[in-house]
This record gives C-alpha cells, structure tokens and sequence, in this order.
C-alpha cells in the first residue's frame, strides 16, 4: 500500500508486519520517533510484543538478548553515543550468534555533542561481528528490515543484522513508501525458529568461558559465515523480488551508470540520491560519470567491487566517516580491493564530506568529480570552512 | 537431587569456597524450572569453562555487569511466549558486577517491577581479579587494592547498603542471608520464588582465599560474621522490615581474628572499636539482640 510518512513510522510500520516477541530500547536523537511509533502500537494492541522500556542503551541491548535467547524475535533501535553505549553488548551478541535486529540511525559522535547526520556511529562498530546495510531511501530501509530478519535468522548465518540509515535525513524524512502487506511479509519471512533456546524441558548453557584452545575457532566461524553471507544476499534479495516486486540485484552494491564510466564515485546511504541526480545532469552534458553504492559493508564485497570498477579509470570514495590518524573507512576498503589486482583504477582518490551533518549538496558532488584527476588523493575533506581552521597558541 | 543435581561437582571453585555452596543451595531450592543468568565472575568462570557446565537448568552468561537486563529479556520473552507463569527467572553476580558497575542494570530491572529473583554473592571484593576492593568491601580490609600500610588501616568507607538501597525500591522483598546459616538461606529463596514481582536476596559467601581465612572455616566465618553484629540478616517486604535473625552478640574480634584481611589490626584496638561501633551500630538499628 503506498503511503506517503516519515522515515521512522515507516520503520515502526514495517517492524510490526515482523510481529517481533520483544522490543527494547531507550531513546535517543534521532531514533526517538521510531520506538515511539512502535510503543503506540503496542499501547493499542496493534502488535503483541513485550515493550521494555530500559534504563540504558546497554540493558536496551542486554534486554534483546536475553529475550532472543530465550527464543523470541526480538527489536532495538540506537544511534550515536547510544550505540556505543551499548558496545560491549553489540559485539557480545555476535559471539553468541543470536539474530538480534538492530536498526542505527546513524549520527556524529561526540566530542563535540552534535545530533545530526553522518556514518561515524555504525562504521566505527564494523568489526563486532555484525551484517551492516546501508538504506539510500525510506523503501529500503523498510525492506531492508524484512531482508535483515530474514538473514538473520537463516540457520546457516545465525548473526545480528544491523540496518542503517542516515539520521534525520531519513529517518525524519518524508517519502511515498510502499508499506509490505502482512500477507506478503509472512511468505517471505517465517516465524522465527531457533536452534537453541534457553527452555527447562531441555537446559544447556550459553556464553561459556572458551580458553586459548578453543576461543580463535568462534572468531574463524563468524568470519566464515560473513564470507558466505555474499552469497546469500542475492538469493534473498531474488527471493524478496519475487514477493514484493522490488529489486535489489546482489545486495551487495547498486552500479548506477558504471559500465562506460571514466569516474565513478563510491558511497553509502542517502548521500547516493544526491549523487545520481548528479551524474544525470552530467551524463546530460556528455560526461562519463558513475556511482557505485556499497549496500553492504559487513560483510564487504572486495571481489564485487573490482568486478564493477575494473575498467573504470577513475574512482573517488565518497567517506561520511574517518579513521582518525588513518585513511577513511570506505575507501580503506576500495583500496585494499585492488592491492595486488593486475586491473583495476588508475587512482582511487578519497573524499570525506557530510561530516556532523554538513549539507552534501549537488555542488559538493561536483566538486568531487571535479578533483578527481589524474593526481591521486590520499585523504581530504571537501567543504571545509578555512576560516574555522586558523588556530591560537596564545603569546 | 541426589540423583540429578542442578548444581554438579567436578566445578573448578577453590576449596571452601562460600559462593559454591550457596550457589548449590539456591538452584536446588528454586528447582528445575528455572531460568539462569549470571554476572562475569567466580561463579562463571568455575562453573562454565567450555565445554563442560556445572548447570542442569538453563544457564547464560553475558557480560559482567548486564545479568539483571539479561534476565529482564528472558523474562519479557517467556511473558511473551505465556510461560511466564512455570518459569522462574534468577539473575545473579558477585558483590561488584551487583552493587558497583551493575548496578545501574539491577535498579531499572527491580524498578520495571520484573517477576526475577536477583542474588547477589557478596565476598566483599573483586575475588575472580584478584583481591581488590569493592563498593560492598567493609570497613578496614586489606584488599589489593586497598592495601594496609603505614598510613592505612585499609578500606577507607563502609560497605555499600545495597540491600537497603533495592528495599527503597518499594520491591516486594529485599533480604540478606548467609552460606553459614543454610537453612535459612534456602527458606528465603523459596519464599522469594513464590512472590511475584522484583526479588534481591544478598548471600554472605566468605572466600578462603581473599579473606585469607583456612578452607576448612568458612562455615564458622560465615556464622561469626552474623553472631558479630557485622553482617544483620533481615527480610523487607514492600519497604518493610519484617524478618530478623536476632543474635546473642559476641565481640567483632572473633570474626576479625579469624581472617588475615583483617590481621593488621591486631594492636590496634582504636581501630577495632571503629568496627565494633558498626556491628554495634546494626545491632542496635536493626534489633539484633537476643532479650534474655
């Protein structure tokens, strides 16, 4: 059904269609709307869920796994500080293989406190052994919720999924979304059925001390079933096509007029539609530009990445993030794609923009397009304010 | 459970160790229906090294501080899943992961009015790390890391009152109890199941090795603590004080000589005084004392 709502209720609607036993979270800028959503719906009797309303972004995530592993589909929502916060929860509900679904609105992180949009929460959180997608638009990020369950929950990955979506800009924006049909959502997402669930009919223990013996084999198995999620996505992906009739090819990435691309620049999230109207007006003027979207960063399509830009000349990597005292994130990752690959870009540039919420705007994409050349860049930010750049030692 | 014990031997817990036996204790009283989550800590770590487990009821163990909201998960899920009603739900830690860093975690559980029995296993400091001092660390112990020295007596405050500060939370039971006194520690359990609603029962388990008293003592430990005034076990109910185990008191210098954490303290009577004030400070608070 389309409707025309707001980033969060869209989300709030389509985490009902996935009637989800326990929901918990505590509120912060800018998830708030989403769990309030979901809370009314409780209130009225819409969804059967248990709603814990904890005291902490750590017990909202500790409550979703004691309840997942007590065999429930559970939901929690964060952002920012609140998903740091929860860290040590995050990466502990990995190791224990629960398929806990999370969604990140994603925000700067402090200091200084600002609540505005950029990608710093989620990527800073890459390695805790989480599935981590990113939405370009309210429709995928409502399917990517289904897409995350159904992952999730599939026996052979048994992982948290976290779905990201850019702050404000998408979870307080308003679009025409087509809202899954419950009918619809219960083809293509079963119940959940665990494999091991705390029940006195048959007890067993969970989350055991694993010593030097037997501790490195935990880490080799999610790093295994990441692998092995690359090849599951475009199935799923396929699978929801054929109940929703929205297609998402592989998952893994979205190539946006790429194939006789001289640029292309690389990105993730809502920084992407920019980026296409862009190309559209260049493209307009005969020039060869590209995107390709990274959907999916945990686990990465290194071997999807060079099969897409392989004979592209150019590429700028498009950061909403830094790896302080580093290169940025995303383009760590393009790089490393290549190293050793005998075809690939001549130069791979990195941009970092967006930074704490500062507008990218259609003039900061051409700036982009405009500085990639034929001299690498190895890391720099665009948009910056040279006036705010001058410092005083005093004397 | 002779035959099928909740609670096995063949755990890696050290000689005398209180929190075993009071561990044992509680799970055989709770009973087979039900549902564990446990603080990093001894208990876990002597219990649970994979792949063996001393646990014949489900049993989970996240993280050190997060067993309250672990349990509050577990406990919503089986409320979702109408099983609430045949299952009982225990979180439980030791004196730091309960009373300092998780005790944030313990208020919103009893606060969000959680049908769980939380126990805390209080050895007075951080054992499974090695002896350092906690929230619950009386007053004058010499820990790790706070050491007697020359110009030191050792712990600087007096412990936590963390049963009192879970009472303030209008929780329908509150209590202490102690591995010394067994059958008490066992009724106090089975009437804390069968109350619905929010439960903090607070053990007394002495440790040989961070008391530094012999293994083969920790029953008298226990006991001297209480019979010392030092350690009052209380029941509230709803904010209430209605149960008290009433003592004949015997000088605090009996239990204190029995530990080397307390060894500096011999000829040091001023500061033995200091402690005999708190013991006599709880007898009189509480009504300890036995009227002739």
């Amino acid at each position: 059904m389309k409707e025309f709502l707001e980033g969060s209720h869209a989300i709030a609607e389509v985490i009902k269609t996935c009637n989800p036993g326990l929901i918990s979270a505590y509120p912060i800028t800018p998830q708030t709307h989403i769990v309030e959503d979901l809370a009314q719906m409780v209130s009225d009797g819409q969804i059967k869920s248990q709603f814990v309303n904890v005291e902490s972004e750590h017990s909202a995530a500790s409550v979703v796994l004691g309840g997942s592993a007590t065999g429930v589909r559970v939901y929690t929502a964060t952002s920012s500080q609140g998903l740091f916060y929860m860290q040590e929860v995050v990466f502990n509900i990995a190791g224990m293989r629960l398929p806990v679904v999370m969604t990140c609105a994603n925000r700067a992180i402090s200091a200084p406190i600002n609540i505005w949009n950029d990608q710093q929460d989620s990527i800073s959180l890459r390695d805790a052994g989480w599935v981590q997608i990113y939405a370009e638009n309210n429709q995928e990020a409502m399917d990517f919720h289904l897409i995350a369950y159904r992952l999730a929950e599939d026996k052979r990955v048994m992982l948290p999924v976290m779905v990201c979506m850019d702050g404000f800009i998408l979870t307080h924006g308003m679009e025409t979304v087509d809202t899954p049909e419950q009918d619809k959502v219960d083809k293509f997402l079963p119940p959940y059925n665990p494999l091991y669930k705390l029940d006195p009919a048959a007890p067993l223990s969970m989350g055991l001390l694993a010593d030097p013996e037997c501790y490195m084999e935990t880490r080799f198995a999610i790093q295994e079933t990441m692998r092995q999620c690359l090849e599951y996505l475009p199935g799923i992906s396929s699978d929801f096509n054929g109940v929703f009739g929205r297609d998402y090819k592989d998952l893994l990435v979205e190539e946006y007029q790429v194939k006789d691309a001289e640029k292309v620049i690389v990105a993730m999230g809502s920084v992407c539609g920019t980026i296409k109207e862009v190309i559209d007006e260049q493209r307009a003027k005969g020039k060869k530009v590209g995107l390709l979207r990274i959907i999916s960063y945990r686990p990465f399509p290194y071997a999807r990445v060079c099969a897409a830009l392989k004979n592209t000349a150019k590429v700028a990597v498009l950061d909403k993030a830094v790896s302080l005292g580093a290169y940025a994130p995303v383009a760590a990752e393009v790089k490393s794609a290549f190293f050793g690959k005998k075809k690939g870009p001549k130069v791979i540039s990195s941009f970092v923009a967006g930074l704490g919420g500062r507008d990218i705007t259609a003039e900061t994409i051409r700036e982009v397009f405009r500085r990639l050349n034929t001299k690498e860049v190895n890391f720099d930010f665009v948009d910056l304010k040279p006036e705010l750049l001058k410092e005083d030692y005093g004397e | 459970m002779e035959n099928n014990p909740l609670f096995k031997s063949g755990h890696t817990a050290c000689a005398g160790c209180g929190q075993a036996v009071a561990a044992r204790l509680i799970i055989e009283a709770a009973g087979p229906n039900t549902i564990v989550a446990n603080n990093t800590g001894c208990l876990e770590v002597f219990s649970t090294k994979y792949p063996e487990t001393a646990w014949g009821v489900p049993w989970i163990h996240s993280l050190f501080e997060n067993s309250a909201a672990v349990a509050s998960g577990i406990e919503a899920a089986l409320k979702y899943l109408g099983k609430k009603d045949t299952v009982n739900v225990i979180a439980q830690g030791g004196d730091g992961s309960s009373g300092d860093i998780g005790l944030q975690a313990l208020s919103g559980m009893l606060e969000r009015g959680h049908d769980i029995l939380y126990v805390c296993y209080d050895n007075e400091a951080y054992m499974n790390t090695g002896v350092q001092r906690s929230g619950l660390t009386p007053f004058d112990t010499n820990t790790t890391t706070s050491p007697a020295g020359k110009q030191s007596s050792g712990n600087i405050r007096p412990k936590k009152p963390v049963p009192e500060i879970c009472a303030a939370h209008g929780i329908p039971y509150a209590a202490t109890a102690s591995a010394g006194f067994p059958q008490d520690l066992i009724r106090k359990v089975k009437k804390a199941i069968a109350i619905k609603g929010p439960k903090y029962l607070q053990v007394h388990v002495p440790c040989p090795l961070g008391w530094r008293h012999a293994t083969n003592q920790m029953l008298s430990v226990a006991k001297a603590a209480v019979e010392s005034g030092l350690y009052p076990l209380f029941e509230y109910e709803n904010g209430v004080l209605t149960g008290l185990r009433q003592i004949t008191p015997k000088p605090v210098d009996d239990y204190l000589k029995m530990q080397g954490r307390f060894k500096h303290l011999i000829n040091n009577p001023e500061e033995v005084k200091k402690i005999q004030d708190i013991a006599d400070n709880n007898i009189k608070k509480y009504g300890l004392k036995l009227e002739a």
